[in-house]
């Protein structure tokens, strides 16, 4: 008895035009390139310059000069929200990378093994999952002292449970299939299907992971730099921003909405491109919204 | 059952003796003296090397993990170096803000969450499906101290309902401290409602689509039937899983959010020993986090087996 089943062929340009009906992908992906060319843009160009003090301007409502008005040093709220982009941007990517490249081997070594290997790496993931991740944050932060690298060590150390967990539930997926058996037969190692044939498979798991642990990253680094533990002064991040806007919310409510609206637009659009990319990649996922 | 059931207590007690492990070496191993630290720079070294004998820091180091974990077990967690009291009343004080906002904020947060949820899902594609889930995408994506902020802005400073924070204590009624903890609980709620409200709302579809929902509507039960005893009940799983995940979630949000409102909570108690270097308050409520984490999700691991029959049979 055979079954034949027509699996339409999955080509790069169909997978494009897919895309392009999807509107949370579309307008993901608009919001994260906007934000990006921001970040981008203010190495080379910003409307004032964030470092320099101008007094006599100091929290001036939004104008034609200055769109997103002054804050209490007459700083250009447009500048530093351009800036303050950058390091959030930096601080969320580096942190993905940290969880990846460490926690997807963990993951696929744990499925490739099985067995106690696997038992020890998940019990150990459940003891980082039992620390709020946030509470070990600032523990990290504040006694190793505040700045942007060791922000982006404390929310990088708690992207690879997550990642290892997202890796190891895929591969065990894909390992019972048989390609895998036939590459064995074949006589590769564990570690050559490892990276392979079950990566590969796992690659669009790992995107959307990705960004979603990119959006929180953006959201805990907001949250360290509001509690004084981010970038430190003069470096512009939108957490510290809005930790100066708060005693002066009654006289200039601009400092405290503009830099809060970028963290919101820059997490929806990465959330809305992570949603984007499982709907058009997963059908599963697809049916079900 | 029960092997399920030991299975689950085994490991979250032994992942509580290696948090506990983890935490006391981690804050060993810290640079700083704490002795010098509450006596001060002028202190003379014998002065330093008594009080580090009275505090038994000159023990050696598993003595002093067995005596501090044998500690936390009878709630001696020792004396905090900044405010010369016992941590335990520290805590106490404080538990007595943080508690009553977490639980009001999951309070909150579930009540809310469920009826969006189960609203999407019932119309699902539809006009009023897109408006709730575009709302709460919205609400994944906002940070809880912004939000925090703009509610004082709009019901402290301009509409002058509610205090801006601090809090007056219960020592004054019930009526005021409520006042006091309200904004912060929706502050920490509404971000936590719009991720629950998303998984409500995927895990009644995947259950709306069984078998089993088809043979109850065909045998006529109502619509409004069908979805709250046999759709909500099969997609709790997913539900109590996040829940208890948010959890921790709300604990840590705490610690920014009692910030924003100058709660004397465990929050601000944990952030200012952290800056203040007062170890001893930090490992304590850091476990005591730690160990709250660990027991609500073997809880969520039990009530499995309380919402899913299937489970109790099964071994």
């Amino acid at each position: 008895m055979t079954l034949h089943i027509d699996i339409p062929e999955e080509t790069f340009a169909s997978i494009l035009a897919k895309a392009f009906r999807n509107t949370a992908f579309v307008a993901g992906f608009v919001i994260t390139l906007l934000v990006l060319a921001m970040a981008i843009i203010s190495y080379v160009w910003t409307p004032y310059d964030v470092t320099k003090l101008v007094i006599s301007d100091k929290t001036q409502a939004p104008s034609m000069a200055h769109w997103f008005g002054t804050d209490h040093f007459g700083r250009d709220i447009l500048s530093m929200v351009m800036v303050g982009a950058r390091n959030s941007i930096a601080v969320a990517l580096v942190a993905v990378g940290i969880g990846m490249g460490a926690g997807v081997p963990l993951g696929a070594f744990a499925a490739a093994r099985g067995g106690l290997v696997d038992e020890a790496l998940m019990r150990l993931n459940d003891l980082v999952f039992a620390f709020p991740a946030l509470l070990s944050a600032i523990m990290i932060t504040a006694i190793f002292g505040p700045g942007a690298v060791n922000a982006i060590i404390a929310i990088g150390i708690f992207n690879i449970p997550v990642f290892a967990r997202v890796a190891r539930a895929g591969a065990l997926a894909i390992w019972p299939r048989e390609f895998i058996l036939a590459a064995r037969a074949a006589g590769k190692s564990s570690t050559q299907i490892s990276i392979e044939h079950v990566l590969p498979n796992i690659a669009t798991l790992l995107l959307v992971q990705g960004t979603i642990q990119f959006a929180l990253g953006i959201l805990a680094e907001a949250g360290l730099s509001y509690l004084g533990l981010g970038a430190q002064p003069p470096m512009p991040s939108w957490g510290r921003m809005l930790f100066d806007a708060q005693t002066r919310m009654v006289v200039a409510s601009w400092m405290a909405i503009f830099p809060g609206m970028a963290i919101v637009v820059t997490v929806l659009g990465l959330n809305l491109l992570g949603d984007g990319i499982a709907d058009i990649l997963d059908p599963k996922s697809r049916r079900q919204r | 059952m029960t092997a399920y059931l030991l299975k689950r207590l085994t490991i979250a007690i032994a992942t509580l003796v290696l948090a506990s492990m983890v935490v006391f070496a981690v804050l060993e191993i810290l640079p700083g003296d704490p002795a010098r630290l509450m006596l001060g720079m002028n202190a003379s070294a014998d002065q330093v090397d008594l009080l580090r004998n009275q505090m038994g820091l000159n023990a050696p180091l598993p003595w002093r993990y067995l005596h501090w974990a044998g500690g936390l077990l009878s709630l001696d967690f020792g004396r905090s170096y900044t405010y010369s009291v016992p941590v335990i009343d520290l805590v106490r004080e404080r538990l007595a803000v943080s508690l009553p906002l977490a639980l009001i904020a999951l309070a909150l947060s579930t009540i809310i969450a469920i009826p969006v949820g189960l609203f999407s899902a019932s119309r699902r594609g539809r006009a009023g499906d897109t408006v709730a889930m575009g709302a709460a995408q919205l609400g994944v994506a906002v940070p809880n101290f912004w939000f925090a902020l703009m509610l004082i802005y709009v019901f402290a400073v301009w509409l002058r309902l509610v205090p801006a924070g601090g809090f007056p204590g219960w020592g004054a009624g019930p009526w005021p401290a409520l006042k006091s903890l309200l904004l912060p609980a929706v502050a920490l709620a509404l971000p936590q409602a719009a991720i629950l409200a998303r998984v409500t709302r995927s895990a009644l579809i995947e259950v709306l689509n069984e078998d089993y929902i088809r043979t109850a509507r065909a045998k006529g039960l109502p619509y409004r039937a069908v979805l709250w005893r046999h759709a909500l009940r099969n997609a709790m799983i997913p539900v109590l899983t996040i829940l208890g995940l948010q959890f921790a979630f709300l604990l840590a949000g705490t610690i920014i959010i009692e910030n924003v409102f100058y709660l004397p909570g465990l929050g601000r108690l944990v952030f200012q020993a952290i800056t203040q270097r007062d170890l001893i308050v930090v490992e304590s409520v850091v476990m005591l986090l730690v160990a709250a984490v660990i027991a609500v999700n073997l809880l969520v691991d039990l009530s499995y087996a309380v919402v899913d029959p299937r489970l109790r049979s099964r071994q």
